[in-house]
């Protein structure tokens, strides 16, 4: 069968270079352009579920919140518990350390926060903190370090009684995770 | 480089081979006739014998895959399974564990060697950052491997180093969660570990052969640091090399046999041999002695400087002393490639292969004093060394005459 294309009769819509050095944008480019702004939304919305599913999943986002019943921890005592994976200091201060919190000027702290805005009003004995050190996430030993709070073995940050940052590599304060009193005895973390 | 290629297909059958898929032929050219410089010494067969770790640790690591689980319920019993229940595992285990420290022992004498007769100069400038993006893809690997036993030092280690990534302003914490599969260390970050422990090595392997493919276009470097000028400074690859190579791997091998024979755990810590427990940290984390300079980098910055708080200060820092690697080429601008012929170079080298010890003993000491200023007062020379005292000698040092050949250097006459 003859090629009837070399002739030039009919239109193929093939654009030749001669009529491209005329046009600078053709009706050829638009579709190149456009097809490839397809493809790229394309492959991205592909690749999007394979990095989400790295992200917690159901089962991990089910522990989402907890409660926690604080009249058996005495006056002078700390536990740890768990919320979200994460392990969550829960001090009953003695009346020492909050004096000791409250005393401290705001100018000589790295993360400036009064002792009140890192307990709740009423409730002043109790400080509740995700235990992970805010350097790299190491758990800080209880009653330990320069300033009658928190020491952090692996790389020596130093927290005071309210768990304030005061010496060391850690930028912040360490986290007061949200809660609230349900009741005078009872908290729920999350 | 078809020009050093004298194979000829022996036979009808190697022929037709040849003319379709020419492999013989690129074998014979690259690992067998190759031209290599006759006065390579034997810093140089440390590439081979990281060969040699690479294959070790992909064989060793595939069979423990066999018997392992990745489950933070199961994963530490199922080591302890491999030490005392499978047959030969007591060995495989314990040569995988030690590989991975032999691997960076040769490493990092690798990357030294190169540093000192200046391997990285034109044109290996894309030799030397493969290798550095092979070194940081090791080091990765090596994490996610000592995070699978599941020990405390594991999981802790595991927690601090993904950490680092909660730097990142604004994005650090999604990204954090992104990277654990959750708020904090756990089961899915063990999987993922384990599934990117599995793959990473594969990567590695591509890097080398790219980081071969580099070598093999200008060739390898020599001590004197003189480029080869005809035929009479080479030998072929084999059997000069092949041998040297494997003379090497034998006298490498009596070490690592030693310790896996004989003390398999003295290079770990013995807090890896608790399980996991999120709830208490030891009072001591150390990470695996080969990571040891650079972490001390990492916590050397424990103090603000303007907007950057000390963790994302002590991120930036342990990333530039990467990137320090990454860009030495442009940094050390002399011409004179070897530090054998640089009096001033071979003083500041010394000096800092010893701050690169010292930075590795702070490393696993506790962070009090004196190793806190101290940790700072190495951390700081590490940037001098690259970004003061490599830019300087190189225009103010007067190197020694060179050879004008290798083969000059090797009869101690130039040749007729």
């Amino acid at each position: 069968m003859p090629l009837p294309a070399a002739s030039g009769v009919y239109c193929t819509g093939i654009v030749t270079l001669a009529t491209q050095a005329e046009h600078s944008t053709t009706r050829r480019d638009f579709l190149y352009v456009a097809t490839g702004a397809v493809g790229a939304v394309g492959a991205a919305a592909v690749v999007w579920p394979l990095i989400n599913q790295l992200n917690p999943d159901a089962s991990t986002l089910a522990l989402a919140s907890i409660e926690f019943n604080l009249a058996n921890i005495p006056e002078g005592q700390s536990v740890t518990i768990t919320w979200r994976g994460l392990p969550v200091f829960v001090r009953h201060r003695t009346q020492a350390e909050i004096d000791e919190a409250k005393a401290v000027p705001l100018a000589d702290l790295k993360d400036p926060e009064t002792d009140e805005q890192r307990t709740k009003p009423g409730h002043e004995e109790w400080l509740i903190m995700i235990a992970n050190c805010t350097h790299l996430g190491c758990v800080p030993t209880g009653q330990s370090g320069d300033f009658d709070g928190w020491f952090c073995p692996c790389h020596g940050s130093h927290y005071d009684s309210a768990g304030r940052i005061r010496k060391g590599p850690a930028p912040k304060n360490l986290v007061v995770p949200p809660y609230e009193f349900i009741s005078d005895t009872l908290v729920q973390i999350g | 480089m078809s020009e050093h290629s004298t194979y000829v297909p022996g036979n009808a059958a190697e022929k037709w081979l040849d003319e379709r898929l020419p492999v013989v032929r690129f074998a014979k050219e690259h690992l067998m006739d190759f031209p290599t410089p006759k006065n390579l010494n034997y810093w140089w067969t440390f590439g081979a014998i990281l060969v040699l770790c690479l294959g070790v640790q992909i064989v060793t690591g595939i069979i423990l895959a066999m018997h392992y689980t990745p489950n933070v319920a199961l994963a530490f019993d199922s080591v302890e399974h491999i030490r005392r229940d499978v047959n030969g595992g007591r060995i495989i285990q314990a040569v995988h564990s030690v590989g991975a420290s032999m691997f960076f022992a040769a490493l990092y004498i690798h990357i030294f060697r190169g540093m000192f007769f200046g391997s990285y100069k034109a044109p290996r400038e894309i030799l030397w950052i493969l290798g550095v993006v092979i070194f940081i893809l090791t080091m990765a690997t090596a994490f996610m491997g000592y995070v699978l036993p599941w020990g405390q030092m594991s999981f802790w280690g595991a927690t601090v180093i993904t950490n680092i990534f909660s730097a990142i302003p604004v994005v650090g914490e999604s990204l954090l969660q992104l990277l654990r599969g959750g708020f904090a260390v756990g089961n899915p970050t063990l999987n993922r570990f384990f599934s990117l422990h599995y793959l990473l090595p594969f990567i590695i392997a591509a890097v080398v052969v790219l980081h071969i493919w580099a070598l093999h276009v200008p060739g390898n470097n020599n001590p004197i640091g003189v480029e080869v000028k005809d035929k009479r400074d080479t030998v072929p690859f084999h059997p000069y090399y092949t041998m040297k190579d494997a003379f090497a791997m034998v006298l490498f091998l009596i070490p690592f046999a030693w310790f896996v024979f004989f003390a398999p755990d003295i290079l770990g810590h013995p807090d890896n041999y608790i399980q996991a427990n999120s709830q208490v940290t030891p009072s001591h984390i150390v990470p695996e002695w080969y990571l040891l300079p650079f972490y001390t980098i990492l916590r050397a910055v424990d103090f603000n400087v303007l907007f950057i708080n000390s963790q994302l200060g002590g991120v930036i820092a342990m990333g530039l002393s990467m990137l320090a690697l990454l860009v030495v080429p442009w940094l050390d601008t002399s011409k004179v490639r070897s530090g054998t012929f640089r009096p001033m170079f071979k003083w500041f080298y010394a000096l800092f292969v010893l701050d690169f010890i010292a930075l590795a003993y702070l490393g696993a000491q506790e962070a009090i004093e004196p190793y806190t200023t101290l940790a700072k007062v190495c951390t700081g020379y590490y940037f001098l060394h690259f970004f003061v005292i490599l830019p300087v000698l190189s225009r103010i040092e007067i190197a020694r005459p060179l050879p004008t050949s290798i083969s000059e250097s090797v009869l101690g006459k130039a040749h007729s």
